[in-house]
């Protein structure tokens, strides 16, 4: 809502400057978004009168005028074209300081003398318009302050309205809160029922009387729209954003500005048979204002006549039915459609008007005669003609009903922390419109028409403190029980991984939850995955399955900006489709480029499996045995080098090197691994569990296994530690060998067995019976024979 | 006895001049030794008087222990000597960097978050999370936006289907605590919510903080005071200035957006401001009773506040970043600020 500050203080006049108006405002809840001036500084420009405009004897272009300056007649040069005797323009004197800083001093233009300049309006910031003089009504008082005139020193008021506020898309709202604000009165023009002159009128029918529950029209005959709109009106319209159509639309949009009506001219004798209020039938079009043809949706509200639609109802007019220049009979409507059925309706015709604005916000339903009064004056006034009487139809039934809601005086104090006097309570809620009974506990309180979000004690309670500013309440401390939040200690917090992963060189990364779809399905081709109705974008259009393509893609920017490691982790929801879709909390990490930062101590090497499965390793270290890997194929992920990660067998991430074809998508180098699990395995802790140190001595044995390529090291040692015996205590892999010496197609593997007593030293058959034991195991089992 | 002098400057002038260790001991051999000098000369005391044999004994065994000390030192000084040579020839340029593991850093998003999940759990608050894709009861109906509601309009909202869409704030997992948990409740709750809305200041994916407190004595006072304590120890700032507005959310009543004093200008005026001198940070207020009433609690009994704030606003002016698109661009030049 744009409103000129000068029309505002005819309505309600506070001692309080702009600055102070607007805080006021923004403080009350009616934010005040901008303030802006209607033109820039300048002083010494009055309205003046051209004598006459002879023509230069040195120049062509140029005129030597006699201009009555009102306390003087002067002589200017002026080279614009529409220079001539007769027109007022505005004149800067001698001494005039324009905008710019520009001084008006007296000067010869080719040799005769200049005693000021007649200004375009652009030359005062007033307007574009730089094309010849600004041409000032024949009635503009010569002599005037141009400034004072033309109201330049007004402000433009820019309020941002929250939804609730539709009383405050007009004027009068706007004016209504200030007074109570403030404490002063407000001024309302004195609207009296025009006379009717003449008996013509137009029939109407409602048909949907659930959706338009009041309907207002009236004939006004013998009108000219040769006429033009009054110079104020015009300036109070263009203030407000609005363009000057024809004096029949803008004193439309005018009473609507200032009253919150919406209003609606048809020329009469484009109608035929009467106005009917229907919702639309099938297949049915309308040509609207703007020139676009609308195939109508069901459920439309329309005004009709008896033959066709005319208007979309409370959104905007048809072109056939509106006002033109020839129109010389009105039919003017004021109706009231209901604020929830009219909700989204402009939308889905991908309009939005300021009728459509008001009505779906709400307007007041006690205003259509009211409106209709003012405007037939102000129409009769600016267009002649005669008015007929005004035909209603109204269904009661239908209109809101505001109930009283009681307002007890405590809940006051309860709610907000401040007692508030009850004469103050009083005069704030009947400066608001509310119609109020005084009971013992308070008050019974009615909401005005234009209200409609007055059902609840709190919002009344809303209503006193944002009168009284949120200033005056006064800030408190908490208190409360103090309860405590029992944490088990098998669970950390994420936040521990994630400082994990900070100390391992891992930076943070936040991507978007909504990913390509292509990319998607190069990683998890099986997965419909959850699509967005309204995505952003196309490259922004599935929920992710995975963080791992939104971590690469964090990985190839960087890569392309020449960073040569990277290390990137990131937490957060995947999302699988199924009648529940399931939101897993995900933890993703990826590696690239140099395993080492670049350093004069570092290797050159490049990262690999083994340096992110470390990482992994180290995230889940807590659960001990219950980890385990096994080689898996993943798409999108290198197939001789990728990994189910298992807890107690179940699969609760995966990790790989990403395939080749990936990393040339992408951009990424052949070294970039990654990893993703889920949060509750990386949250989960063991419970410690002591075990007696033991006082006896170690007997560590070491072997070295000659085993074939495609045995995983992992089974060789879950066979070791499974048949080892009770006496095992540490198991370590300390070598892993390929090449000359061995025959192909074989590895050997360099384990260290550790064994201890709990109650007394190991003695050597003991320990060489076990052994025994897991090398009988190892080549039943696997085919794996000691080195020799 | 003139030989004996002649013995202790000679073995005194060799032991100063003796470069190494190896040097020192054959001197030592060749005085003190079996077939040393002053061996000898003792050896020989048997050829003297029984008178005067216990006087030259003395004089001998004197001049052998001030020799046998001058050794030592001699001996512990050479020591000295090449192990200040060696350590000197083992000096390092210790300007060089150390050997480390390089360390990450958390996004600055979350850097902000935990400090909001630190300051509101000293305040006894619980943190809470929930699901992003919402359903349209938990996301707008619960919360007093039915459908058609205006305000839904200001929600750009991304829908999956006709019952569910992606949370436009976290307000749902206040809903499903309300629903689940008794009074008194105070719990945050971060997390990512969505906007279908993609331009310089806006993204379609963000993160708030909400907050909760349901009790049956709390007021906007609280409230009030809450956030300022809140806001004050964000910016470390005890002077700077906080303003409650007020302003509509159907899911409070009464409702104020909070600004605070530009943390840039210091409330003159610039360019972050919009020439306003104040920032909007956050929407807050008391908990409208239908509401509560929605989630099972008695709103006759129980009142309490809701607040929420943009996680990137916060930290955005907290850091002095600029452009909002950085926070989702990764780019280590720009994560590597915050470690």
């Amino acid at each position: 809502m744009i409103i000129s500050e000068q029309w505002l203080r005819t309505w309600v006049n506070p001692e309080a400057t702009t600055q102070a108006l607007s805080h006021k405002l923004t403080m009350i809840g009616l934010e005040v978004d901008g303030v802006a001036t209607v033109a820039e500084p300048f002083s010494g420009v009055v309205v003046a009168e051209i004598i006459s405009a002879e023509q230069h004897p040195d120049a062509d272009k140029l005129r030597v005028c006699v201009v009555d300056a009102g306390d003087e007649h002067v002589q200017i040069v002026c080279g614009a074209p529409n220079a001539r005797a007769g027109l007022r323009a505005p004149l800067a004197k001698v001494g005039a300081v324009l905008p710019g800083n520009f001084k008006i001093k007296k000067a010869k233009l080719r040799g005769v003398e200049s005693q000021g300049m007649l200004c375009a309006s652009a030359e005062l910031t007033i307007s574009e318009d730089n094309d010849g003089l600004m041409e000032l009504p024949s009635d503009a008082p010569v002599g005037a302050d141009i400034r004072e005139y033309l109201s330049l020193d007004d402000k433009i008021l820019e309020l941002g309205l929250t939804p609730n506020r539709a009383d405050c898309l007009s004027l009068r709202g706007v004016a209504r809160d200030v007074a109570v604000a403030f404490d002063e009165a407000l001024i309302e023009p004195e609207i009296a029922p025009f006379a009717v002159t003449i008996d013509d009128q137009f029939p109407v029918a409602i048909d949907a009387p659930a959706k338009c529950p009041r309907y207002l029209g009236r004939v006004i005959k013998g009108v000219d729209l040769s006429k033009p709109t009054p110079d104020y009106m015009r300036d109070r319209l263009e203030r407000a954003g609005l363009r000057s159509i024809d004096a029949v639309v803008d004193v439309t949009n005018y009473v609507m500005l200032e009253m919150g009506q919406p209003l609606h001219a048809f020329d009469l004798d484009q109608l035929s048979g009467g106005i009917v209020v229907r919702e639309c039938r099938e297949a049915e079009q309308l040509t609207l204002l703007d020139g676009t043809v609308q195939s109508l949706e069901p459920g439309t509200l329309l005004i009709a006549d008896h033959e066709k639609p005319l208007a979309l109802a409370g959104i905007m007019g048809g072109e056939d039915s509106g006002v033109s220049e020839s129109t010389t009979s009105l039919f003017l409507e004021s109706a009231f459609f209901t604020p929830e059925l009219m909700a989204g309706r402009a939308r889905s015709y991908g309009l939005h008007t300021d009728a459509s604005h008001r009505y779906e916000r709400g307007v007041d339903f006690q205003l259509q005669w009211q409106a209709m009064e003012r405007a037939t004056r102000l129409l009769i006034e600016t267009v002649g003609g005669e008015a007929g009487p005004v035909t209603e139809v109204s269904s009661d039934g239908d209109l809101p009903i505001n109930d009283a809601v009681l307002l007890r005086e405590e809940q006051i104090e309860k709610l907000l922390g401040l007692r508030i006097e009850r004469f103050e309570v009083e005069r704030i809620l009947q400066g608001l419109g509310f119609w109020i009974v005084t009971q013992e506990q308070g008050w019974l309180c009615t909401a005005p028409s234009w209200r409609f979000d007055m059902g609840l004690e709190v919002d009344l309670i809303e209503e006193l403190a944002r009168v009284i500013g949120y200033d005056a309440i006064p800030a408190q401390r908490l208190t409360g029980e103090l309860i405590a939040t029992p944490v088990p200690e098998t669970r950390r917090a994420l936040r521990s991984a994630k400082n994990d992963l900070v100390a391992r060189g891992y930076f943070e990364a936040v991507t978007f939850s909504f990913v390509e779809p292509q990319l998607q399905a190069t990683f998890d081709p099986q997965t419909p995955p959850v699509r967005l109705k309204n995505p952003i974008s196309a490259d922004l259009a599935v929920m992710r399955t995975s963080l791992i393509p939104g971590l690469l893609k964090a990985i190839a920017h960087n890569v392309s900006r020449q960073q040569s490691r990277v290390r990137l982790f990131e937490t957060g929801l995947r999302f699988l489709p199924g009648d529940e879709i399931a939101q897993t909390p995900m933890i993703a990490l990826a590696a690239s480029g140099l395993r080492d930062a670049e350093g004069w101590s570092a290797g050159k090497e490049a990262t690999d499996f083994f340096d992110i499965k470390g990482s992994v390793e180290a995230l889940l270290g807590s659960l001990g045995q219950r980890l385990s890997f096994e080689a898996c194929v993943f798409p999108g992920l290198h197939d001789g080098q990728s990994a189910a990660i298992l807890v107690d067998g179940h699969a609760v991430g995966r990790m790989g090197t990403i395939h080749p074809n990936v990393g040339k998508l992408l951009g990424l180098p052949a070294s970039t691994v990654v990893a993703e699990m889920e949060q509750s395995a990386v949250t989960a802790l063991a419970m410690p569990e002591y075990d007696d140190i033991s006082k006896f001595p170690e007997t560590r044995r070491d072997l070295a296994l000659v085993v074939d390529k495609g045995v995983a090291s992992g089974d060789v040692m879950t066979l070791i530690r499974d048949t080892a015996g009770g006496l095992l205590t540490k198991l370590d892999l300390f070598d892993v060998y390929e090449g000359a010496g061995l025959a192909e197609g074989k590895k050997s593997l360099a384990i260290g067995l550790t064994f201890q007593g709990q109650s007394r030293t190991l003695d050597e058959t003991e320990v060489s019976g076990a052994v025994d034991q897991v090398l009988d195991s190892l080549r039943e089992k696997l085919g794996i024979e000691l080195r020799s | 006895m003139q030989s004996l002098d002649n013995i202790k400057a000679e073995a005194s002038t060799a032991i100063d001049a003796a470069t190494d260790v190896a040097a020192l001991e054959e001197l030592r051999v060749s005085y003190l030794g079996k077939k040393g000098a002053l061996t000898g000369l003792l050896k020989s005391l048997g050829q003297l008087s029984a008178e005067e044999r216990p006087k030259a004994g003395a004089e001998i065994n004197a001049i052998k222990q001030v020799l046998t000390e001058q050794l030592n030192l001699r001996r512990d000084s050479l020591h000295a000597e090449a192990l200040a040579v060696q350590l000197s020839s083992e000096a390092i340029d210790v300007t060089l960097p150390g050997r480390h593991a390089e360390t990450g850093g958390l996004h600055p998003i979350t850097r902000t978050i935990q400090r909001m999940e630190t300051f509101f759990s000293s305040m006894g608050f619980d943190v809470v999370e929930g699901p992003e894709i919402e359903d349209d009861y938990h996301n707008f109906e619960a919360l007093n936006i039915p459908a058609h509601h205006p305000a839904r309009a200001m929600h750009d909202t991304f829908y999956v289907d006709e019952t569910r869409v992606l949370r436009t704030h976290t307000s749902g997992v206040q809903v499903r605590t309300m629903e689940t948990q008794a009074p008194p409740i105070r719990i945050i709750c971060p997390g990512r919510v969505y906007r279908c809305d993609s331009d310089l200041t806006h993204s379609p994916m963000f993160h708030q903080v909400e907050g909760l407190l349901i009790d049956e004595t709390s007021n906007f006072g609280h409230l009030k005071g809450l956030l300022e304590e809140f806001l004050h120890a964000f910016f470390e700032r005890d002077d700077l200035s906080v303003r409650l507005r007020p302003s509509y959310f159907p899911f409070t009543e009464p409702s104020a957006e909070v600004d605070i004093q530009c943390v840039k200008c210091s409330g003159e005026g610039c360019r972050v401001c919009s020439h306003t001198g104040w920032i909007e940070v956050l929407g807050c207020g008391m908990v409208n009773p239908k509401v509560l009433q929605m989630s099972g609690i008695d709103p006759d009994k129980y009142r309490g506040f809701a607040f929420g704030m943009g996680v990137e606003r916060l930290s955005m002016l907290r850091y002095g970043i600029g452009d909002l698109r950085l926070n989702f661009d990764n780019d280590l030049r720009f994560l590597a600020q915050f470690m």
